[in-house]
């Protein structure tokens, strides 16, 4: 019996080296090109997720990834009894739904009026200057907005003309994620709408001209075929914002909270860069940070499940 | 000559319309403004005379006098000078590599019928949904003992796979029967890599090329991280001192009169070779994000 089986494994196995040996003939080319791909996935991202075996163990630089210590889930026990969890998650949530309420539809809007002008030269005009913040760096916008949001700032300034009190407004936990989605809006809004003015030029100039020989004012084409027409990319595009919702990153934040702002500005993402590199906390930094990402895993793939049900064409 | 007119009748606005289109001009036109005031804002004080400014408050629309002593000050600080190095290292070195490692695997991932290609997307694919995480990436880098040193900059980003994929497609658009031809001339994969596939996706290259460029560019957390010797310092990181911990980036006492306005100068300078490049390759950024939305 054992015999016969190992017979037959071994009989499979020449058969598919074989099979490889006569694909390599064919493909040497290919092969070779595929050798630095391969070692540079393996060391950048499939190491890493290895390393990521640590949020079970507990690491010590000096014993390595394989001799530390297995610990099982104890981290991630600790997360969910850590007196920030309950923040953590609200506030990463809670920044990215008020971001799909307020930033999403902005891009949307402005590619609609972008669509509506008539002269070339300002169309360009418009989508250049619009563009424009989205090539500036995330340390100048931080930059910019740490100056403008100082109590002596411009916005202070301007606010204070209308007889606001000053504030020194990036100590304001209650102004942190207005500061946020604010600047993100004005970085982006521009960039955001090219996809949204791609799919309004992809609708029927007929239904347009239909509309207007039936007397329907401008509003109203806009209301029943612009809108119409690319809803199916703006469902697309929230799906993936819906799939990214735990999926914060960290850099601005970083740039723009501290210890004053910690109550609504620390995501899950920030706390694992503080826990993880600035407290040496490994394991459990690594812990959270596997958490947020099987989350983050399973809601894109969900959301890529939704959208091919609603739009027979999926995200990838 | 009827029809003609009546083509004029349809075409012709109506007063709605002709409130909609103003309407719709100045809406856009303010937003404009509002969107573009910021950069005119730090150029206006970066010019302004420093004591003035200091005094200031409220928008600018022309400098506060003139004062060129922030410029000068940024141009005498060594660090700004070397930060500016580091990144065009980065950017060079580092883009030259990147396209080094992509355009063979985005050639390899493009073409059809050897046994690996399924399995090789998926190797690939599956890193853009799920990866180590911060802290692993952060260990398995020092224990590559490349930290602290310029390649920690690029080695990790050589293979950006979202460009990856946009390549790919690029690649896969190219039209069998040119690769045929080649071949039947004897040409093998590097060739036709070479001399086929490459100089038909040239405007995709161009779109990857500033993807890359960007992206070291702007590159600062992975400085923050992994170098610690100043010397290697992105000009990001630099920017980062000067805008945040304003006290201790410069050295001498006229300094302190200008700090306010030497942020604005910085800016102004860290950020003028952007802008100076951008109106020229601003419609390949377009094309990129419309590949990358579709393809994505």
């Amino acid at each position: 019996m054992t015999q016969a089986n190992t017979g037959g494994l071994k009989r499979f196995l020449i058969k598919k080296a074989r099979m490889v040996g006569k694909d390599f003939k064919k493909y040497k080319g290919l092969y070779f090109m595929a050798i630095p791909m391969i070692v540079f996935y393996l060391l950048f991202h499939y190491q890493p997720m290895y390393g990521a075996s640590i949020a079970f163990k507990n690491f010590v630089p000096r014993l390595g990834i394989a001799g530390s210590e297995w610990v099982g889930l104890k981290h991630f026990r600790d997360f969910f009894n850590d007196v920030f969890f309950g923040r953590l998650i609200t506030n990463t949530v809670v920044l990215s739904v008020e971001q799909i309420i307020f930033a999403f539809p902005a891009p949307i809007l402005l590619a609609i009026l972008i669509n509506e002008v008539r002269q070339k030269w300002f169309k360009t005009t418009v989508q250049t200057l619009t563009y424009l913040p989205h090539f500036i760096s995330l340390m100048v916008v931080c930059g910019l907005v740490s100056d403008f949001t100082q109590r002596d700032g411009l916005i202070n300034d301007i606010l204070a003309a209308f007889g606001a009190k000053r504030v020194t407004m990036l100590l304001e936990p209650s102004l942190f994620r207005t500061i946020y989605i604010v600047s993100g809006i004005w970085q982006e809004v521009g960039w955001n709408s090219i996809v949204f003015l791609a799919a309004i030029s992809g609708v029927d100039e007929q239904l347009y001209e239909a509309a207007k020989i039936d007397g329907v004012g401008k509003v109203k084409q806009i209301w029943h075929i612009t809108i119409p027409g690319i809803l199916p990319t703006v469902v697309i595009m929230l799906l993936l914002k819906i799939g990214a919702i735990m999926d914060l990153g960290y850099e601005k934040i970083i740039l723009l909270y501290n210890s004053a702002t910690y109550s609504t500005a620390d995501v899950i993402s920030s706390y694992v860069y503080r826990k993880g590199l600035q407290e040496y906390n490994w394991s459990y930094a690594s812990a959270v940070g596997l958490f947020n990402s099987l989350i983050n895993f399973f809601l894109v793939i969900l959301a890529n499940m939704v959208s091919r049900k609603l739009n027979d064409t999926s995200l990838w | 000559m009827e029809s003609k007119k009546k083509l004029f009748a349809r075409n012709r606005e109506t007063a709605g319309e002709r409130i909609f289109y103003a309407v719709n001009a100045l809406v856009l036109a303010l937003l404009c403004v509002l969107l573009f005031y910021p950069f005119l804002y730090v150029v206006f004080a970066s010019f302004s005379d420093p004591v003035r400014f200091a005094m200031h408050s409220g928008g600018l629309l022309v400098p506060l006098g003139f004062d060129a002593g922030a410029y000068k000050q940024v141009f005498a600080n060594p660090n700004i000078l070397l930060g500016y190095k580091n990144t065009l290292f980065n950017l060079i070195v580092g883009t030259a590599m990147q396209m080094l490692f992509t355009c063979p695997a985005a050639y390899v991932l493009s073409r059809k019928g050897y046994m690996w290609k399924k399995v090789l997307s998926l190797f690939v694919i599956f890193t853009m949904f799920f990866n180590g995480g911060l802290i692993p990436t952060y260990l398995q880098i020092t224990a590559l003992g490349i930290d602290n040193t310029r390649w920690a900059m690029i080695l990790p980003k050589l293979i950006i796979t979202f460009n990856l994929i946009i390549l790919r497609t690029a690649f896969e658009s190219v039209s069998e029967s040119l690769e045929e031809s080649a071949r039947l001339d004897g040409a093998n994969d590097f060739h036709v890599l070479l001399n086929v596939v490459l100089p038909l996706s040239k405007p995709t290259l161009a779109i990857i090329v500033l993807y890359y460029a960007v992206g070291h560019w702007n590159a600062w957390f992975s400085a923050m991280l992994y170098l610690q010797k100043r010397e290697l310092y992105p000009l990001q990181l630099i920017l980062r001192e000067i805008l945040f911990m304003s006290a201790n980036s410069g050295t001498s006492a006229v300094t302190n009169m200008y700090t306010d306005t030497v942020k604005y100068a910085s800016i102004v300078v860290a950020t003028l070779p952007i802008l100076a490049v951008y109106p020229f390759v601003q419609k390949y950024f377009v094309k990129g994000m419309m590949v990358g939305a579709i393809k994505g």
